[in-house]
């Protein structure tokens, strides 16, 4: 009894973890915020502030280089490439609680615009493939 | 518990914190007694030393030192323990007990008002001067009676706490409602905390500076007790008021300071207030096998 009910914690365990990078919070942003557009976009100084705040708030979890850290996703993605704005900001604003990703709506608006605004510097075509090597290398050092 | 040591060990402790240079802001409201929505961040431990100081008219001057240690267990439950203790002018350093709090934030969006379930035990001496709520009758002649007597009469008791808190345009503006109960057979006490803070800046800077606007938040409380089942209401206990201002270091250490003044013949003129605060970011990576 003691087996099935581990195998059981565990299999819910992985369940929930594959759940934190499934993109489904995407289904509960509303049409007025996906719509929202990054006043600060195309800024040069607003994606360098939106850097020190990521250092700050984001990297611990997300990685120094946004590449992810164990259950916790990589901010340069495919899915980061065609979420809008509005979306990386009602994230930003809301988090995702229930799959680990905690509200940062204590930080004023215009951080949390210059924080996308840095996400989005990074999901260039030239970064994401950047940052696919350099995780290539360390998984080939790592084995 | 000696007080005195961790007073010792606290200028220690920020001078090697200053050294680490982990990067890290907490970015939560500068209150002392009210609690916001906002949680512990997933796998953080937050270790706080509060102090409080106070010479009261017809009592003893007294200082009191809270240790706190908050994890984030969930991005929407943090669990906290405190040790709390005291020292009295001419009269003793005491332990005064200890608190489990747990604090789970039911709603999985952001709302305009957004509620927090807090739930609390404690095992805390009479002698207690922490100030870290006021609930039921609380007036501050009762603090003139000596350690020796209030040390030996201890109070088990749960407490419930319901946070609204609500974010809007850097302003953060918070309610607590209070609900405390001995375990023994004394009634439901009840009492209850409101504050107001607005960060400095509305935008981060490009600099790589350590003491920009954006890393401080002012603000001001007010809290007090609101008597018990019996006889509830605003006569006969103590209501404190205060600005206070902190500073959310990106080295990951927050220091919130400021007066609080009483506001009627039942309170403290002034309680002093310092809280120093560190957070160890994902603490519970030390503890996952490397991946």
């Amino acid at each position: 009894m003691k087996r099935v009910s581990g195998v059981a914690a565990v299999m819910l365990g992985a369940c929930v973890l594959m759940g934190a990078a499934d993109g489904s919070w995407l289904k509960r942003v509303p049409a007025g915020d996906k719509a929202k557009v990054n006043p600060l976009a195309g800024q040069k100084e607003a994606a360098e502030a939106g850097e020190h705040l990521y250092e700050e708030a984001c990297s611990r979890c997300h990685g120094k280089q946004a590449e992810g850290k164990g259950n916790r996703p990589t901010l340069i993605s495919e899915r980061m490439k065609t979420t809008t704005d509005g979306e990386l900001a009602w994230l930003l604003r809301n988090g995702n609680s229930w799959k680990g990703m905690p509200s940062w709506s204590v930080m004023p608006d215009g951080e949390r615009w210059q924080l996308v605004a840095y996400m989005r510097s990074i999901n260039t075509p030239a970064t994401a493939a950047g940052i696919a090597v350099e995780a290539r290398k360390s998984d080939g050092a790592g084995q | 518990m000696k007080v005195r040591t961790s007073v010792l060990f606290v200028p220690l402790l920020l001078v090697l914190l200053w050294l680490r240079p982990m990067a890290l802001n907490a970015q939560e409201p500068p209150y002392f007694v009210t609690y916001s929505h906002v949680l512990e961040e997933p796998g953080n431990l937050e270790v706080a030393s509060q102090n409080i100081g106070a010479s009261p008219k017809n009592a003893s001057a007294f200082y009191g030192q809270t240790i706190e240690l908050e994890y984030g267990v969930t991005a929407w439950y943090t669990a906290e323990v405190y040790f709390q203790g005291q020292t009295t002018l001419n009269d003793s350093t005491i332990f005064t007990g200890w608190r489990l709090e747990n604090r789970f934030r039911p709603l999985r969006s952001e709302h305009w008002i957004n509620p927090v379930i807090y739930v609390e035990y404690e095992d805390i001496s009479h002698a207690d001067k922490s100030f870290l709520e006021i609930t039921g009758r609380h007036v501050i002649s009762d603090q003139a009676i000596a350690n020796g007597l209030l040390r030996s009469d201890v109070e088990r008791s749960v407490e419930g706490k319901l946070i609204l808190s609500s974010n809007f345009k850097g302003f953060n503006v918070s309610e607590n409602f209070i609900a405390e109960k001995n375990v023994s057979n004394e009634p439901w006490e009840f009492g209850y905390a409101i504050g107001g803070s607005h960060a400095l800046a509305s935008h981060a800077s490009a600099s790589n500076c350590q003491f920009c606007r954006q890393y401080f938040a002012v603000g001001g409380e007010l809290f007090g007790g609101l008597g018990t089942r019996y006889d509830f209401g605003f006569d006969s206990t103590s209501i404190y008021a205060g600005p206070t201002v902190a500073y959310n270091s990106p080295r990951n250490y927050t220091i919130t300071a400021g007066p609080e003044f009483g506001l009627n013949a039942n309170s403290a003129a002034v309680l002093w207030r310092l809280k120093a605060s560190y957070e160890f970011p994902q603490v519970r990576d030390l503890f996952r096998r490397s991946r």
